[in-house]
């Protein structure tokens, strides 16, 4: 069994900007190498990497630039920021079943001065991109604006919810001094009044673009008693690529708005011994804000087109019903795929977040939702 | 601007569309549609294909209105809309593309505020190097 069997021991982040002068490939490095550090764990020891695809830096480069041993798991998961999470998972899974010992899980991005993947039109026609990129669906921000109209027309959302998502990862960024918003407060006004991007998402819907690079550190839980830090235990974890799903432009079955959350959490809270109403402190994705009121439906928190309304009375925020992206999100703190909410799960369960939800045991971190995704529980 | 990207699962979409035809796969054992097109039927397995005639009728499912930062060709046409048509024939099936004043006019060419979902459109198609391409024309022209 994967419950509790693993644990992260070990967390390690670069700064967050919009341009930073260091490649993918050293910031990959800077990421790890603080991780191990921060774990009390050599770099020789590691044997086995997981990461996400999109990005050039691979573990080839990684291992041989930072030191590690001989390597006897790696892996890679695909579509974007849905891989975040399950790049814990495949390596809880390796160390659970002795493919490996030492297992790093990384991404490093440099989406804040590199090109924007959807510029790239050499790439993005494949199926199912040749059916709907011509029509000027060019940027995942008008494939996303697709289903969150719909959303809004049959539940009721309106853009205060979205805005409910938007403050309530600001106002912990706030409290976040490695976070990229960290001095920049958002209102109500500056919200509705913001630039569209893609109507119905405007400007604040959009999550920033950040260069940067994070890392984490996966040891048995025996192991994890006698590193430097308490250990966080990974204690269910779950892909989700539903039937008949088809990405981002999930336009072409029976339930469009039902997407990859649904059959992820499924199988998390099948093999987990909580559930959403035992969760202290929640890391959702957020590319755009829409994406979380439609996790909160799919990871069980309430029911079917009742996200919108779940996010009102300040239920994000701390105190709330669900504290939510604590470090700011990758609206706010920085996008680099999710990694940030995977840390971020971590500092909670450590008691070390700059904004601390009191007492916080269990958290569930999420990744990108309206792609094939995944997620994990972690649990102090 | 960006033209469809022709395979071979979806060749004959495009074949039919040169004859001002909308036609949708769907397996010639079970008769079930799916889109986008795919070598094999997902609930019966067979490889038996045919391509069923739609009336060109459906409704906006949905639709965004795209703002800069574009690529170019459709910045200079922004902000245009873009919409799912829901086909009347088969409901599940979802077409993007764009609404506009006449077949051949700009993808910005339809006033936002006459858009609406459940909003009753018809195909029509547009010649763009050597493809025909649909587009969408409200009925309450």
């Amino acid at each position: 069994m994967l419950k509790d069997a693993t644990a992260i021991v070990g967390i390690g982040q670069t700064p967050f900007a919009k341009q930073l002068p260091e490649t993918e490939k050293a910031l990959a490095c800077r990421a790890i190498l603080a991780a191990l550090d921060d774990a009390g764990i050599a770099p020789s020891e590691v044997d086995a990497f997981a990461s996400y695809t999109m990005e050039e830096t691979d573990e080839v480069e990684v291992a041989k630039a930072i030191g590690a041993g001989d390597v006897t798991f790696f892996s890679k998961v695909g579509y974007g920021g849905g891989g975040s999470c399950a790049t814990v998972g495949h390596l809880a899974a390796a160390v659970a079943t002795g493919q490996a010992s030492v297992g790093v899980a990384w991404r490093s991005r440099k989406r804040g001065s590199g090109p924007r993947p959807w510029k790239n039109t050499a790439v993005q026609l494949p199926t199912p991109g040749q059916w709907t990129r011509p029509y000027g669906l060019l940027r995942p921000a008008d494939e996303i604006g697709m289903l969150a109209r719909r959303y809004m027309h049959e539940y009721g959302a309106t853009r205060d919810h979205l805005f409910n998502v938007a403050l309530a990862c600001r106002n912990r960024a706030n409290q976040n001094p490695d976070a990229i918003m960290y001095e920049r407060p958002l209102t109500r006004e500056m919200y509705m009044t913001s630039r569209w991007i893609s109507e119905p998402l405007c400007l604040f819907d959009n999550c920033l673009e950040t260069d940067g690079a994070l890392a984490c550190v996966i040891v048995s839980a025996e192991r994890a008693r006698d590193c430097r830090r308490k250990p966080v235990y990974i204690h269910s974890a779950a892909q989700g690529l539903p039937a008949q799903h088809h990405g981002m432009v999930n336009y072409w079955n029976d339930d469009p708005l039902s997407g990859p959350a649904w059959t992820a959490a499924r199988h998390l809270w099948k093999n987990a011994d909580f559930g959403p109403q035992d969760v202290d402190v929640a890391q959702i994705y957020d590319a755009f804000t829409p994406l979380v009121p439609l996790s909160l439906e799919g990871y069980g928190f309430c029911g079917r087109g009742e996200g919108a309304a779940f996010t009102e009375g300040g239920a994000l925020e701390l105190g709330g019903r669900l504290p939510l992206n604590t470090g700011g999100g990758g609206l706010s703190e920085a996008y680099v795929h999710g990694f940030n909410l995977i840390n971020e799960g971590v500092k909670q369960l450590r008691g070390t977040s700059t904004a601390q939800v009191p007492g916080a045991a269990t958290c569930l971190v999420t990744a990108g939702e309206g792609v094939p995704t995944s997620a994990v529980l972690l649990r102090a | 601007m960006l033209n469809p990207v022709i395979d071979e699962d979806g060749a004959p979409f495009w074949e039919f569309t040169a004859r001002g035809e909308l036609r949708v796969q769907g397996c010639a054992d079970c008769g079930e549609l799916r889109f986008p097109p795919r070598p094999c039927c997902p609930h019966c397995q067979s490889f038996a294909t045919e391509w069923r005639l739609m009336s060109g009728r459906g409704r906006i499912w949905s639709y965004v209105l795209p703002h800069p930062p574009l690529l170019p060709d459709y910045a200079e046409q922004a902000p245009y809309n873009a919409v799912l048509v829901e086909l009347a024939d088969a409901p599940r099936i979802r077409l993007a593309g764009n609404v506009v004043a006449a077949p051949d006019a700009r993808l910005d060419s339809v006033d936002p505020a006459r858009l609406r979902i459940g909003a009753a459109v018809r195909i029509a198609f547009t010649e763009i190097d050597g493809l025909a391409v649909p587009r969408w024309l409200l009925e309450r022209g």
